[in-house]
């Protein structure tokens, strides 16, 4: 956790964190997005007044364990069906700007 | 190259450096485990259909889709684990690690962080100087990603490929050369050829791997900065590519420089690493357990039956073939290297009464021929019943050696039955004593002065007058009868 | 308790539909001409649909009709459904009430919606919701804000405002909605009518468009307790394209309706009842709970201490998930695309900020900060701690009642504009229903009363995981006893 003595909304980045998420942020809602998120991640630390030492996390509401299949081949969608949600395409294949490595 | 870097100090010009160094290597290897369908949907895993022709919601990443895991890719890990003599995890679970990337349909990949089906483990790997252990630090399932192809002004995505199961085996950084490491993935991949896990099929992508190579001095405990070589799917790609990636870290540190923790590509056309252009942060994962898979709890009792289905390993394969078939140590080794051609050799010691025979042919003639040829042994047209017989042909002295490789060369290239092959070229040795005799008769007569100098101590002359006799019977004389009958008529008279 | 409704309801229930269709007394044709003209009249006011096919509607109808001429047998045959535009139906675009996903068309069935298309079901049309479900009044959404249907200027709640609202307003007999922290039941109650949560992994989610994965379910919008009853009956089972869906019995829901609760043990955790309750609420659910007494129930007052917390493990969990859920929508695949992008990266930080709305943006950076480097453990970890305390609240509080009575929100409905801007009071509405979601329990919430506005007052009835059949009995005799709505 960070600095107990930091003001609330400093801790969250939000251009920097935009940018994690690949979401092309305005300076205008850079700024808004600080403000309102910043009050959110004062509120949540809340969490922290706590004492969590001996408890387990919850990721599942109802835990079972091995939901499996068995190993087999099931007929998927049609190629024309799928390229015709493709925004652009080729030759059967998705077509995106050029990738450089 | 030797494990050991001595780089002497008049190679540079610091004094600092007259040092011996040491070179660590790791690998991260992606298998494709061998389920008819895919890691967390139903669509196939074969290899060569056409682009997004074996796609479904899930592994497209529609909205809505969900994962399923495959029982099967969960036992051959598991398996695998079991081979390299891992731990398998009583408790393990999936995660997602979210990254940004076209050939992500999802983008986050279903894998294991902190809770993988094995942990450690190891290959024992032969080279010169000996058997070395290397170490495994752990195996983990995940799903594979789809394949891009990069045109003039754009790239393609095929998602055939994503979301087939992929093992991923990490190593320790315990291996001192490129050829160590190069003899490791051999290993490995004989391993999980033999149990099944893999077809290890380089050529369709079977197997890929990510390499991370530093160099320390001798002295230094410990591990200098490291690079990392990303995606190369050859064996021999990877030996190159390190070959040459630690000759540069080596002169980087030489010339007094540092070595730079990058990430780098391996060049097959020119040969060289180069660092790769990185346009973004070190990448934050954020790995948080995947939600919609349950955990995978497996017991004792499973893991055990799982293990007494194992196929027999190489190692043990080695051992009882000597045993079995009373062939040396070292046949043994050359045969059980590939699985096909140790399989190819038992079906064939089975149907003959001279297994080192078998195993003869098969390490002189047959790999010969099946290298120069570009081709496996399955499926080669020499059946192991053939070369049984032909074996049997040679030991019953129908025929000798040379005309016995002829044989087999007809058959490697066309198939068919030994017998007739001999029957129809007229390639049967004459064994007849009469026939022999009105041979060597002639011989005798026709070469006086060999005669002499064989009765005059000269051992040689014998060779000579034999092969007189073969020429003379245009090869089809039993080369021993003859041997022998030359040498009592020469005693006699 | 009767309806305070300035409109009239003209639609049957689907019970009551089934009878007539069965009976003969009505065809399933004429049904859905009955609907489609009730959505005519009413939509351009409400917005509640986004999308209606008249002639697919009545084409669907028409072949129900003649199957059931030929002795085909079905729980739903012919009668109309409205479908949250959250869930796919194939063939069906399924935008998700956002513009990125415009343009896509499902190719597959929800897995919840083909078991309704087997019983026989209509799918009449697409309802209008908050962006990929994120928000409690259906103000998020990229086409345009659905109105409540008692007061115009008031929201209908959220995120399954649009079937909430046509299902109050009498556009729709039925409809499926998705509660993730409350989805369902504070539109129920914002709208007045019938809103269930089923338990986690009771419904299949496999083609339900993922918010929160460890929190989403299907849910249903009824005018009654029984509609509930049936709907859930046909929805329910483990599904084997949904990991996450549990393998246990499903009873027939609708024969453990009872009038009376003798012998059943409510909860009623103080928690629900602290200040920043508006009166109105809290009277009509005191009442509504004193009625209960009077049929039988014996009340006790107990705690849930976590309840405090609930808000912001919500927040931390939600988001985290949904950050890496909306992670695939990026042009590549299917929806809109960013046409003038030189390299992937920009193309898909183009196409995020042009096809996602202002709420969705703000809950994909908090998630993608809760999960990241450094803050991990303090956040998503913690709050994955809390969230097994506030379990446990439940499970001991489970120990000594069948189910729990609780206020479905703080506040009746709201005019529009009045929280948009400020999210964090946004989802501080949603402290009394995110509780359910996060411990995995089932909910209902139902109409118990009107503020003096005219505006409708949800009462909530919590149970166990798996035991729907408590909930709904509770409901069930509570509704026959205020005669709020139909059998």
């Amino acid at each position: 956790m960070n600095d107990q003595d930091a003001k609330p909304g400093q801790d969250i980045d939000v251009a920097y964190v935009a940018r994690l998420a690949r979401l092309q942020l305005s300076d205008e809602e850079v700024a808004t997005f600080q403000g309102q998120l910043g009050d959110i991640v004062e509120y949540i630390r809340k969490i922290s007044e706590l004492d969590l030492s001996d408890i387990e996390p919850t990721s599942h509401a109802h835990p079972v364990h091995n939901v499996t299949r068995k190993d087999g081949v099931r007929e998927g969608l049609a190629h024309e069906e799928v390229m015709a949600n493709a925004p652009s395409s080729r030759d059967g294949q998705f077509i995106v700007p050029k990738i450089v490595e | 190259m030797t494990a050991r870097q001595t780089v002497k100090n008049s190679e540079n010009k610091n004094p600092k450096f007259d040092v011996d160094y040491r070179v660590s290597i790791g690998l991260e290897v992606h298998v494709q485990l061998k389920t008819q369908s895919k890691m967390f949907c139903s669509c196939s895993t074969r290899f060569g259909a056409a682009p997004n022709t074996n796609v479904c919601p899930v592994c497209l990443g529609y909205p809505g889709a969900m994962p399923v895991m495959n029982a099967d890719a969960i036992r051959l890990t598991a398996l695998s684990g079991l081979i390299i003599g891992a731990s398998i995890s009583g408790y393990s679970k999936f995660d997602r690690k979210s990254y940004f990337y076209p050939d992500m349909p999802k983008n986050y990949q279903i894998t294991q962080y902190d809770m993988p089906l094995c942990l450690g483990g190891g290959v024992n790997v032969d080279m010169q100087e000996g058997s070395k252990f290397v170490r495994v630090r752990r195996i983990h399932l995940e799903e594979d990603v789809a394949k891009n192809m990069h045109f003039s002004s754009s790239s393609g995505v095929d998602f055939n490929r994503a979301g087939v199961p992929l093992m991923e085996i990490v190593t320790e950084p315990d291996m001192d050369s490129p050829e160590e490491a190069y003899e490791f993935l051999r290993a490995l991949k004989q391993m999980l050829l033999y149990g099944g896990v893999s077809e290890g099929n380089l050529e369709e992508g079977n197997v890929r791997c990510d390499v991370n190579c530093s160099v320390r001095p001798e002295s230094s405990e410990v591990l200098g900065t490291k690079t990392e070589l990303k995606n190369l799917n050859t064996f021999k790609g990877v030996l190159n590519a390190l070959k040459y990636e630690v000759q540069r870290q080596l002169d980087v540190v030489v010339s007094g420089g540092t070595v730079g923790q990058e990430t780098r590509r391996w060049d097959m056309d020119k040969g060289i690493t180069y660092a790769m252009r990185s346009k973004e942060d070190v990448h934050d994962y954020r790995y948080f357990p995947e939600p919609d898979l349950m955990p995978v709890a497996l017991s004792a009792e499973e893991v055990d039956i799982w293990k007494n289905t194992l196929p027999e390993m190489p190692r043990e394969r080695h051992r009882r073939l000597v045993e079995q078939y009373s062939i040396p140590d070292y046949d043994a080794g050359v045969l059980v290297a590939d699985k096909d051609v140790a399989d190819y050799f038992e079906t064939a010691a089975k149907l003959s009464s001279n297994p080192k025979a078998v195993s003869n042919w098969i390490m002189t003639e047959m790999l010969r021929l099946l290298d120069e040829a570009h081709r496996e042994i399955k499926g080669t047209l020499v059946t192991p019943r053939s070369l049984a017989k032909l074996i049997d042909l040679v030991d019953a002295k129908t025929i000798h050696s040379t005309a016995a490789k002829e044989v087999f060369a007809i058959l490697f290239n066309g198939g068919g039955d030994p017998e007739t092959i001999v029957k129809e070229r007229g390639l049967a040795q004459v064994s007849d004593t009469t026939e022999l005799k009105k041979y060597i008769t002639q011989v005798i007569s026709e070469n006086a002065k060999s005669v002499e100098d064989y009765r005059r101590g000269k051992k040689a002359a014998l060779q000579f007058l034999v092969g007189q006799v073969m020429r003379l019977s245009r090869g089809k004389a039993n080369p021993s009868m003859v041997g022998e009958m030359l040498t009592s008529k020469l005693t006699d008279s | 308790m009767t309806s305070n409704a300035s409109f009239e309801n003209r639609l049957p229930t689907v019970t009551e539909a089934v009878k007539q269709l069965v009976a003969g007394t009505c065809t399933s044709e004429s049904l859905v001409e009955q609907v489609l003209a009730e959505i005519r009249t009413r939509d351009d006011a409400l917005n509640a649909y986004r999308t209606v096919d008249e002639s697919s509607a009545l084409e669907q109808a028409r072949a129900a009709d003649i199957a059931r001429q030929e002795g085909r047998q079905g729980r739903m045959l012919g009668v109309p459904v409205a479908i949250k535009d959250v869930l796919n139906v194939q063939g069906q675009t399924c935008t998700c009430g956002s513009k990125i996903l415009e343009s896509y068309v499902a190719p597959y069935d929800a897995t919840a919606v083909a078991k309704l298309r087997e019983e026989g079901a209509v799918f009449v049309g697409r309802t209008n919701m908050d962006e990929f479900a994120m928000g409690s009044s259906s103000e998020n959404s990229a086409y345009g804000v659905v109105r409540n249907p008692h007061q115009h200027d008031c929201v209908p709640g959220g995120s399954s405002g649009g079937a909430a609202a046509a299902v109050a307003a009498g556009e729709a007999i039925c409809g499926l909605g998705t509660d993730t922290g409350g989805s369902v039941r504070q539109p129920a109650a914002f709208c007045g009518c019938v809103g269930l949560k089923p338990s986690y992994g009771r419904v299949s989610r496999y083609g339900l468009t993922a918010f929160a994965s460890s929190l989403d379910q299907v849910g249903t919008l009824t005018r009654s307790v029984r509609d509930a009853a049936l709907l859930l009956g046909i929805m329910s089972g483990v599904d084997s394209m949904d990991s996450t869906s549990l393998d246990e019995p499903v009873p027939d829901y609708t024969a453990g309706l009872k009038e009376d609760l003798s012998g059943f043990k409510i909860g009623v955790p103080q928690e629900y009842f602290t200040s920043g309750i508006d009166p109105e609420v809290e009277n009509a659910v005191r009442m509504a709970i004193e009625n209960c007494a009077k049929i039988g129930a014996e009340i006790r007052e107990i705690s849930l201490p976590h309840t405090e917390y609930s808000v912001a493990v919500y927040c931390v969990i939600a988001t985290a998930e949904a950050s890496a859920n909306l992670a695939r929508f990026d042009g590549v695949r299917y929806g809109i695309r960013d046409e003038d992008a030189d390299d992937p990266v920009e193309m898909y930080r183009r196409t995020r900020a042009q096809g996602f709305g202002a709420e969705v943006k703000r809950r994909i950076i908090l998630g993608t900060y809760v999960l990241s480097s450094g803050y991990h453990d303090a956040y998503y970890l913690s709050a994955q701690k809390v969230r097994t305390l506030i379990r446990r609240d439940f499970e001991t509080a489970f120990d000594e009642c069948d189910a729990l009575l609780t206020p479905c929100t703080p506040t009746p409905a709201y005019r529009f504009g009045e929280k948009v801007d400020d999210p964090l009071q946004m989802y501080l509405g949603d402290l009394f229903t995110v509780t359910a979601n996060l411990a995995g329990i089932c909910g209902i919430t139902l109409p118990c009363g009107y503020t003096g506005g005219g505006l409708p007052i949800g009462l909530q009835v919590l149970g166990p995981a798996f035991k729907e059949e408590n909930i709904l009995r509770v409901a069930h005799a509570y509704e026959q006893t205020a005669a709020v709505g139909k059998s």
